[in-house]
């Protein structure tokens, strides 16, 4: 089985959170490290399991981004992925023009099967999965916790998490599947998959080769802002039984949430 | 003018509170929405509430096919109705259901979107929205350079109070929810009658040191109608549910109140509730960062507090 999955570069978690001089993004100086977004390691996990259990067939990562999101395909790589794909593109696309990006790269190639993240953890958006799966008139299940692909590999039952429960999804293939972290646990990257990941060619496209050389943002972003400081702690004094009750005062009477 | 539209969502009959949140916003700044409500058989009762938030024109729009939700026949329905009318904005609640089908409705458009945007501004048929990134450490305004603007907004932000009751029109739309190849065929609660975490004024959340021993907070959410969150260090250990992880990588909850016990506060942690309106922290360590983002502190043993304040909202409620 031919299988896909969508890689996004995120900032780190723990990168101090600044708004640069112009209000347009956030400080790029503060970020130390790019990770492969949380969970794009559980869509790329499901992915190596699922061709593990169906004993054949290929994985390949792909991403758009600057040269930077290479290293995440390497990452991807590393995990145990067969070929990685890169689309060059700047810093300057939303959500729409990725998805073109991706679903354009991906139709070249006719995957059966496309996992990704249920959201990036930088943006927060949780549109990508829905974009790319409408320009490749694919069906789409969302914030999947598990997949069951059937023996005759021509449909899979997705569990995906709503409010208070979870529906079960039967859908024919091809598919993209949004995963969410309660899927799997991603393994690490082995010191020898590092090594071969080095080495691997990662195939490239420009925008302009996927005939997307004129799209452009269709979202416009602004005002970057800091949430506002919360006030200061009020530390309750006293026994522990006079600290309770303190609180429960302050909840009702101050506070007036209780 | 163009038009508003606001798709409303139903559950187990009823509305869902975030469709009436989006609406006393709309009603509030002056946008009369038409709340379109995809499904089959739906009860006048619907538009009567809708009526009573402000509302006064809802369309049910049916098919059988739209008896279920499924993100290909909401889409393909909504497209179908939709692309031929003159509107300005689409926006619905940022739910389960809401985030599933909104990024193929605008594909469809050939339009941006924003997604879980927590403000809302029109301005003379305009839309610019505000919506939460990096986890909420930070927020962004977006434009959208070619309408409509779709957006969907975060439940549990917005206020739902107009005071201005209407009495609202219906019309039935015939809907074509086209070829449907992604079909639930199983529907599973998950058990009780849990507080949705996503949607609960109250949440109490423990962390990695409450081993085993999650069921004192369930006792003291109880007495509160709270809902039980948990850290991440909390859940992989197996002492919560995965959809109980309140994060960066869990759930993002705004809730009323929220009492986090023995939960250090790490940066990812933070990113999921700091908009909670009021925050309390028990933790044993006074060094813990949870106090940097808590309105009240206990520097406290969580198994010596949590029984005492189950006791305390006891004598509340009687
Ligand atoms: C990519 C990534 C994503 C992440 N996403 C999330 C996420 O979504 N949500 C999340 O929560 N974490 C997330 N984390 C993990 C996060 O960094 C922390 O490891 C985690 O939140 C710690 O959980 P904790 O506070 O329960 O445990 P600990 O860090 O072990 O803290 C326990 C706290 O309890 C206090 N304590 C101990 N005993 C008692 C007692 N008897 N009474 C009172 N207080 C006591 C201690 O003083 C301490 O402050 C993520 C990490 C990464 C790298």
């Amino acid at each position: 089985m031919n299988i896909f999955v969508l890689v996004k570069q995120v900032p780190d978690t723990e990168t101090k959170i600044r708004v640069n001089a112009s209000s347009s993004g956030i400080e790029a100086k503060e970020i130390a490290k790019w990770i492969v977004n949380p969970y794009d390691e559980h869509a790329i996990e499901e992915a190596l399991k699922t061709k593990e259990k169906l004993k054949e067939g290929t994985v390949t990562a792909i991403a758009v981004g600057p040269d930077r999101v290479v290293e995440a395909l390497r990452t991807a790589l590393a995990m145990g992925c067969d070929n990685a794909i890169h689309i060059k593109a700047d810093e300057s696309i939303d959500t729409y023009v990725a998805a073109k990006a991706l679903a354009a790269a991906c139709k070249k190639e006719s995957p059966q099967l496309i996992f990704a993240g249920k959201q990036a953890i930088d943006d927060d958006q949780a549109a990508t999965f829905g974009y790319v799966a409408e320009y490749l008139d694919i069906p789409s299940v969302s914030v999947v916790v598990k997949v069951d692909v059937a023996t005759d590999k021509k449909s899979l039952r997705a569990v995906r998490e709503v409010e208070g429960g979870t529906h079960t999804v039967e859908t024919s293939l091809p598919a993209l599947i949004a995963v969410n972290q309660g899927i799997n646990n991603p393994r690490y990257a082995s010191l020898p998959g590092i090594m071969k990941a080095k080495k691997k060619e990662i195939k490239a496209h420009t925008l302009a080769d996927l005939g997307l050389g004129s799209e452009t943002a269709l979202t416009k972003d602004s005002a970057f802002a800091l949430p506002p400081p919360r006030k200061a702690c009020v530390i309750l004094q006293g026994e522990v039984p006079a600290q309770v009750k303190e609180l429960v005062k302050r909840l009702r009477e101050e506070a007036k949430v209780i | 003018m163009a038009d508003v539209i606001l798709i409303g969502e139903v559950n187990d009959g009823k509305l869902r509170r975030v469709t009436h949140e989006i609406l006393g916003e709309l009603v509030r700044q002056g946008v009369d929405p038409i709340v379109v409500i995809p499904g089959n058989g739906l009860a006048p009762s619907l538009a009567e509430e809708l009526g009573k938030h402000g509302a006064s024109k809802v369309v049910y729009l049916e098919h059988d096919g739209l008896k279920q939700y499924s993100t290909e026949g909401y889409a393909n329905a909504l497209h179908g109705y939709l692309g031929s009318k003159q509107i300005s904005a689409i926006v619905t609640g940022a739910t389960a259901q809401g985030k599933d089908f909104l990024p193929r409705l605008a594909a469809k458009l050939g339009v941006g979107m924003a997604g879980d945007c927590t403000e809302l501004k029109a301005s003379g048929g305009s839309f610019t929205v505000r919506r939460p990134v990096y986890a909420g450490k930070c927020s962004k305004a977006v434009e959208f350079v070619k309408g409509p603007a779709v957006f969907s907004i975060r439940p549990n932000v917005l206020q739902m109070e107009t005071g201005k009751a209407k009495m609202a029109s219906v019309e039935k739309a015939a809907a074509n929810p086209g070829t449907i190849r992604a079909k639930i065929v199983e529907v599973h609660a998950s058990g009780g009658k849990k507080v949705e975490l996503t949607e609960a004024d109250n949440i109490i959340s423990g962390g990695r040191p409450l081993k085993e021993k999650f069921n004192i907070l369930f006792e003291c959410a109880e007495t509160i109608g709270a809902a039980v969150g948990a850290s991440r260090a909390a859940c992989d250990e197996g002492f919560a549910a995965a959809d109980m992880q309140v994060g960066q990588t869990g759930k993002t909850v705004s809730p009323k109140l929220y009492i986090a016990c023995g939960i250090s506060g790490a940066i990812q942690h933070l990113a999921g509730m700091r908009t909670a309106k009021v925050i309390v922290a028990v933790n044993k360590s006074a060094d813990a960062p949870i106090f940097g983002v808590a309105d009240y502190g206990l520097v406290a043993d969580l198994f010596e507090v949590v029984p005492l304040l189950t006791q305390e909202f006891k004598a509340l409620k009687s």
